[in-house]
């Protein structure tokens, strides 16, 4: 099947700013689902509020457009109710980190199978380009005009340190890692945490001077480097990528499951 | 001797049952659980708040039991989330909580109403505002059931007085909530929630039990999941099934995608508000004692109508024309109902826990809007018969 039988095209053009990184991450996510070839009627996607929620729209997959932040929470509901669905929730950097915060940890805790896509842009772009807890110190934003004094969530390290059971970060430049990333995150059983960096050249990019989406995907391919690599090792400040964590835990579905087996009258 | 002890004995059970009615001697929110499974409840989502915990505890034990799904989430706001999603994938879903805890549900349950998801919410009232009085009776939130999330909406409030009402009520409320996808909410108090009485669980069948209505559109052509019928319902797809389509809290086109287009979004909210209000008459339930030839009228509703009832049969019999209406329906306000059942008295008093939220609505509609009296009590204490009774002998001038 061709990616864009999996498209609602009837709702094109999308409403992303030329040069946003969404997009491509939704290509290699469809392209994930197609190498998979899952049951189409088992595809969920929720989402929360904000650019990255708007992906919800665009893919032929039922789909719930949610409240901010509170899309893992949705998503918890329908999974529970439904434990064959495949369910995938995109998030941004307030809907993960910021009033999604309690919600991301405890999906984490529980280890749901549900498979999180954190589109990390270190801005709220929805709004119009103000700081979020992805941005870190010294940024700058419309509502932190003097640079910001906030240090940043790292979204890898929250997720272990909640319980997540799969755990990986790649960036819009790693298009094929994308993709890979998240064929191991839907076939991993618990919850699958994919940070992927974005750019959003429009409030981040032009208001911190970085520049447009090449110029801050160059950045994403000059400061990261594989797990394990030379590169790395010879270059301890660079952002990793890869996967940090993969290990099996009892699945919280498969878990209420065995209850039901047990006290079923 | 009660048909549930003797129903205990091995091997006869089952034709005993058959035979006679199920009794308990439960609390109201227990009665509660009972009637949300005898609904067909199978999903629920909660967090602890007194007093609406035992709702969650007994549901721990029995959803399990018969199948279904309880998560304890890790707030109230997750809860209601939570149950929108279940319902998406088709199950009849419910949570419960308390003051504070409904404030923090209000932002889920206006997506519910925008997405029309149906489910029910059960507010087990305590004094407020903030954390109040967590375990003491209050009616404060009435008017925060009917406005609390943002936006112009309209919602089903229905609330009981004892504790075979709340099993009746409940029922009532997932119907209303599935046949309108509608977020109902049952707004009791703390006292009925709390308080034991005897409970007979109707046999399956005896109450009417309405399920989803689903679309008969087969798979490969165009499903429209906010097209609604003439008759105002939309016919459903559940998650998982043949259909994919979008649910979104925007205002939203048939398809359930995004539009900010003038005709669409008037559209909709008319349809929102209208597929409620408009049947308003339908919607109405309540029950009434001696107002035929009733010159004092109580309105009343929750645990208060207990005392009016108390005292209107009392003062009935010294031959006092005294006569009480219970609403059960709170929202949408039975206006034209109150109207014409207090259209003959000379003095209507609205006994509530609360600084009037229901007199507001009665004055706005009865004919005579100075003969109505707010008979309230707010301290926590449940309003008993002497203090509806102190304030009626004023206002008759019949003494203090």
């Amino acid at each position: 099947m061709a990616v864009k039988d999996y498209i609602r095209d009837r709702f094109f053009p999308h409403i992303w700013c030329p040069g946003c990184g969404h997009g491509i991450v939704l290509n290699a996510l469809l392209h994930a689902v197609d190498e998979l070839a899952l049951d189409r009627s088992s595809l969920c996607m929720v989402s929360g509020i904000g650019c990255s929620a708007r992906i919800s729209g665009y893919v032929g997959f039922h789909s719930m457009h949610t409240m901010h932040g509170r899309a893992l929470a949705c998503a918890t509901g329908l999974k529970m109710a439904r434990p064959s669905l495949n369910v995938f929730v995109p998030m941004g950097d307030g809907d993960a980190t910021a009033i999604g915060g309690n919600h991301f940890i405890h999906a984490c805790r529980r280890n749901i199978d549900i498979t999180a896509i954190v589109l990390n842009n270190q801005i709220y772009g929805m709004t119009g380009g103000q700081y979020s807890p992805l941005s870190g110190p010294g940024i700058l934003a419309t509502t932190a005009p003097y640079r910001s004094i906030d240090a940043a969530f790292d979204i890898v390290n929250l997720a272990m340190g909640a319980g997540a059971t799969f755990v990986a970060r790649t960036t819009s430049f790693h298009v094929k890692e994308i993709a890979d990333l998240l064929k191991k995150a839907v076939l991993h059983k618990g919850i699958s945490v994919v940070e992927v960096m974005v750019q959003c050249p429009t409030y981040f990019g032009r208001k911190n001077k970085i520049g447009g989406p090449v110029e801050i995907m160059e950045y994403f391919r000059e400061h990261t480097a594989p797990l394990g690599s030379k590169k790395l090792e010879e270059n301890p400040e660079l952002i990793p990528r890869g996967i940090f964590r993969e290990e099996t835990r009892p699945e919280y579905c498969e878990e209420y499951a065995a209850i039901v087996t047990r006290v079923r009258e | 001797m009660s048909a549930a002890t003797t129903g205990k004995t091995p091997g006869k059970k089952a034709a005993v049952q058959a035979a006679e009615p199920e009794i308990r001697f439960v609390q109201g929110n227990e009665a509660c659980v009972r009637g949300a499974l005898y609904a067909g409840l199978k999903f629920f989502a909660g967090y602890p708040i007194t007093p609406s915990t035992e709702i969650a505890e007994h549901l721990a034990e029995l959803l399990p039991r018969k199948g279904g799904v309880f998560i304890q989430m890790e707030d109230e706001i997750a809860s209601m989330c939570a149950v929108c999603g279940a319902s998406l994938a088709g199950s009849k879903a419910m949570t419960a909580t308390s003051g504070p805890g409904f404030s923090l549900k209000q932002e889920a349950i206006g997506y519910a109403c925008m997405a029309e998801i149906p489910c029910v919410i059960v507010n087990v009232q305590r004094g407020g505002p903030s954390t109040g009085l967590p375990t003491k009776v209050a009616q404060g939130d009435v008017m925060q059931a009917r406005w609390g999330t943002h936006g112009d909406h309209s919602i089903v409030v229905l609330t009981a007085s004892s504790v075979q009402d709340i099993f009746e009520i409940t029922v009532e409320g997932f119907n209303i909530a599935e046949t309108y996808r509608t977020p109902v909410i049952l707004l009791f108090d703390e006292v009925v929630g709390h308080m034991r009485e005897k409970l007979v669980v109707p046999k399956q069948g005896e109450l009417h039990v309405a399920d989803r209505l689903y679309t008969e559109v087969k798979p490969g052509v165009n499903y429209h999941p906010y097209l609604p019928r003439e008759d105002g319902r939309l016919p459903s797809s559940d998650f998982g099934g043949v259909h994919r389509y979008n649910v979104t809290g925007l205002f939203h086109d048939i398809f359930g995608f995004p539009t900010e287009h003038p005709d669409q979004v008037s559209k909709l909210i008319y349809h929102l508000v209208d597929k409620i209000e408009n049947r308003a008459h339908l919607l109405a339930r309540w029950k009434e004692y001696y107002l035929e030839d009733a010159e004092h009228v109580i309105l009343s509703y929750g645990s208060p109508a207990r005392s009016a009832r108390h005292l209107v049969e009392n003062r009935r019999s010294k031959g006092d024309r005294v006569g009480l209406i219970e609403l059960q329906t709170i929202w949408p306000f039975p206006a034209q109902l109150v109207r014409e059942k207090t259209a003959h008295a000379k003095n209507i008093f609205v006994a509530e826990m609360n600084m009037g939220q229901v007199t507001t609505l009665v004055k706005q509609a009865v004919v005579n809007p100075n003969r109505v009296f707010l008979v309230n009590r707010v301290d926590g204490v449940m309003l008993n018969p002497q203090d509806i009774g102190r304030v009626m002998r004023t206002i008759e001038g019949r003494g203090f």
